[in-house]
């Protein structure tokens, strides 16, 4: 399995005239953008999350696990999000990135680093040619809570730096005061900010910050905006608020990037982001991810964990599935414990 | 709103295999009759019980003749007049409460034992069948001491029957004994209790736990056999009370047999259930919830969702999606953890099965399966969906009682009502929309003992279960579910 697929190219798509053609209107007005979200079907909460935990009782086992394992560790994107980041602990992230188990290294690597956007040079510059990304936070990460000038620097002085990815967030104030053409246009605007000038862009992450948005249909309705706008991921949480990536946020969200699909023959990638620890709770997930969505989901070019203390379990599991004996903590080689999530 | 037709993904995400250890299980090679607490040789032909997914012969079993069933009531009159008639409320619910947390205790060995016997995935008999039986036992333990509260007839001083006798089908044999045996006792009867004839094992399983909670000899009674067996009981004079689930054919011999006689019966009976899906509802959900409806233990359920009535907008969607979701059902051993549909119980359901979807094809309507590979051996059936199915046919009158789901469509609320209660049967029903006024409208016109509203095949203790028209008569579960073991009712 190849740890990173080629990134996309393609040029930011004019996203309003898009949503005109979808929408079926002459002018995208908030007005017209309300009537499609509320016209979505509903989500019924207590059938949503039985379906969840039902998936979650799937016994993953032998071979399988093994797989799982692999991937899981594929589509990590091994994130630092702290105030106290140093230099120093953002090299040591991308040296773990690179070598995530210095005691095997037919280990896969993770999908990308995830750091703040003063921080993209070093990482970039100390994951060098390498097939792991950067990716970036931008737009006011995590409040989003700054003018729109602000957003777009922060998002362009990110991909100035080289990265390849960014995690914007957008205004959960407007999503919840339903004032969608707000959050539409800056996610159209931020995905024009991720051009580089020379017919490539970073992709674009779009975190809705689902702990704040609170019900399944807020999720769904979020998930179609952020898609509609040209998001090229739906991302749950920017691990700041409480619930982060819940199992049943993201059958929500895989739900909707197949659904979208279907409409538009294009497909966008899923994210959740913090809360998500173990082996165990990431191989439900890619249970939920392969009878969701699909198998075309099932390469980190479509699925990402946002985690940092993810990898060390799936390493400490790893090792156990190919030594047969559970090493410990002290065998995990870790240059950066963080607390972020 | 997305009417674009998208292929059938089949996952690649090949589980390997997660059996369920067998090993918790001691099975013997034949079992005897359960009569005045002791394991006593049946005066039958014994007869074998195998598994249906791989056709193995699990055990012998022995089968009672009318002199074993005369002498399993005679225990259990004599039991009834001298021990449990006399024990206080409190007593007989130390009891229950003991049997209960004996299942609990030993409930993976129920599981494992069920889905050998019955075919049901592990995932079912775990989850489902096991723990609610065992709930079903803390439930009415609870009632053993307060049934003066319970506003049954007799009021301050409710009166059992005396001798109850049961006879209960093989879709849950271990659910539905619990339903039968733990509300008889909390009342205060004693118990002669037929288990089906290809699912004998957990209740002589059971037979093990009553001698393991010191229940007094006679009060529970378990007596193994087929139809005859079930007649004798029927047909005995000593027995006071009948339960009864399983088909509306014998229903109905059953009811024609005690006419005329003292004998009271509750019977549980067949169903021809709508699952009702309105364009406002959630459709992701109401696909777990068409799925969960009829290819919930192979839709060997007698409230399952088996004629899916869809408003006509949505049709063609509601379809895709489900055609989709089925292909990512899991058919195969059931003892494995991931399987989601089990074998078809015995060779004869799988023929009945096989008529009525013969029948349905043969009248015009569109059949479709998931198209998974079956086992070679066992009795196995696709999840099977028909399409363009209208009142007429014969799939959608008579109950399959297998993994095949009729799709008929409605136009509005009333003609869905009208064809929801066009049955002769009336169990259950289903409606999946979000405007709650019509929940409850639609709730008042169905003509089902059961409606859920946004979910299906719910099961809780506390809510009684039973139905209308042929479904039968009598409500288990709840306090209504107390009513009929008691003197005063049916």
């Amino acid at each position: 399995m190849s740890t990173t697929t080629e990134t996309p190219s393609r040029t930011a798509i004019d996203a309003t005239a898009r949503a005109r053609d979808l929408l079926g209107v002459s002018r995208l007005t908030n007005q017209a953008l309300t009537t499609w979200l509320h016209g979505l079907p509903g989500v019924d909460q207590v059938g949503c999350e039985a379906r969840a935990a039902g998936l979650g009782t799937r016994s993953i086992k032998t071979t399988s696990k093994q797989w799982a394992i692999d991937l899981a560790i594929s589509m990590i994107d091994l994130t630092t999000l702290e105030g106290a980041d140093t230099h120093g602990r953002v090299r040591g992230l991308a040296a773990k990135a690179l070598v995530p188990d210095p005691s095997d290294l037919s280990t896969p690597r993770p999908a990308a680093v995830c750091v703040y956007g003063d921080m993209v040079a070093t990482a970039k510059q100390a994951l060098g040619d390498s097939d792991v990304k950067v990716a970036a936070v931008a737009t006011a990460f995590p409040s989003g809570r700054a003018s729109m000038a602000i957003k777009l620097a922060d998002t362009k002085d990110a991909v100035k730096a080289g990265a390849d990815e960014i995690d914007m967030v957008i205004d959960r104030g407007a999503f919840l005061s339903g004032d969608y053409l707000t959050v539409f246009n800056q996610i159209a605007e931020v995905t024009k900010a991720c051009d580089r000038g020379d017919g490539t862009r970073a992709r674009l992450k779009v975190i809705m910050e689902t702990g704040e948005l609170v019900t399944y249909d807020n999720v769904r309705r979020a998930s179609w905006l952020s898609m509609l706008a040209g998001g090229d991921f739906i991302k749950t949480s920017t691990g700041k608020i409480q619930p982060a990536a819940t199992l049943p946020v993201t059958l929500i969200m895989l739900e909707a990037v197949r659904d979208w699909r279907d409409l538009t023959g294009e497909m966008v990638g899923v994210k959740p982001a913090g809360g998500i620890k173990t082996s165990k709770d990431a191989i439900k997930f890619l249970v939920t991810v392969s009878e969701i969505a699909g198998e075309d989901w099932l390469t980190n070019q479509w699925f990402r964990f946002g985690a940092s203390s993810l990898l060390n379990d799936l390493l400490l599991q790893r090792q156990r599935m190919t030594t047969g004996a559970y090493s410990g903590a002290n065998y995990i080689a870790d240059d950066s414990p963080s607390t972020a999530y | 709103m997305l009417p674009r037709k998208a292929p059938i993904q089949m996952s690649p995400f090949e589980y390997a295999p997660a059996p369920e250890s067998r090993a918790v299980v001691d099975l013997q090679s034949s079992y005897g009759l359960f009569i005045n607490g002791e394991f006593v040789d049946g005066g039958g032909n014994a007869f074998k019980s195998i598994s249906p997914a791989t056709e193995e012969v699990l055990a012998e079993v022995s089968e009672a003749t009318d002199a074993d069933v005369d002498a399993a009531v005679k225990a259990a009159r004599t039991a009834y007049t001298r021990v449990w008639s006399k024990m206080s409320g409190a007593d007989r619910g130390k009891y229950l409460y003991r049997i209960a947390r004996i299942l609990q205790e030993r409930a993976r060995e129920f599981a494992v034992l069920e889905t050998l016997d019955n075919g049901k995935p592990i995932k079912e008999s775990r989850d489902v069948d096991i723990p609610l039986a065992a709930a079903h036992f803390f439930y009415n333990a609870g009632w053993a001491d307060k049934l003066e509260f319970a506003s049954l007839p007799g009021g301050a001083n409710p009166q059992p029957h005396g001798v109850v006798g049961q006879v209960i089908p093989w879709n849950f044999p271990m659910l539905m004994l619990a339903w039968k045996i733990a509300p008889a006792l909390a009342t205060g009867n004693t118990v002669v209790l037929k288990p089906a004839e290809t699912t004998p094992l957990t209740a002589l399983l059971f037979a093990e736990v009553c001698q393991q909670a010191d229940l007094p000899p006679g009060v529970v009674n378990i007596v193994t056999g087929a139809g005859p067996t079930g007649q004798a009981i029927v047909d005995h004079p000593g027995i006071d009370k009948l339960a009864f689930t399983g088909s509306t054919g014998v229903g109905k011999m059953i009811a024609r047999a005690i006419a005329g006689t003292r004998k009271k019966a509750t019977l549980e009976l067949g169903g021809k259930a709508a699952n009702i899906v309105f364009d406002d509802a959630p459709i992701d959900q109401a696909v777990e919830g068409i799925v969960n409806g009829i290819f919930f233990n192979q839709g060997h359920v007698c409230c399952a969702g088996s004629r899916l009535l869809v408003q006509e907008s949505i049709a063609e969607e509601v379809e895709r999606r489900l055609k989709r979701r089925l292909g990512t059902l899991r058919v195969g051993d059931p003892l494995d953890k991931n399987t989601d549909v089990g074998a078809i119980n015995s060779k004869a359901q799988l023929d009945r099965i096989i008529a009525l979807t013969d029948a349905g094809e043969s009248e015009g309507a569109e059949r479709w399966d998931n198209g998974c590979a079956l086992p070679d051996k066992g009795f196995w059936f696709r999840p099977t969906v028909f399409t363009g199915v209208t009142q007429t046919h014969r799939i959608a009158q008579e109950e399959i009682f297998g993994p095949v789901l009729s799709v008929l469509t409605f136009r509005t609320p009333q003609e869905a009502v009208a064809k929801a209660n066009n049955t002769p049967y009336g169990l259950s029903a289903g409606i999946w929309t979000e405007k709650g006024s019509r929940i409850l409208w639609m709730a008042d016109q169905l003509k089902a003992g059961v409606v859920w509203a946004n979910t299906f095949n719910q099961f809780d203790p506390t809510s009684p279960f039973g139905g209308y028209k042929e479904s039968g008569y009598g409500r288990e579960g709840g306090r209504h579910g107390l009513e009929p073991y008691v003197k005063g009712t049916h």
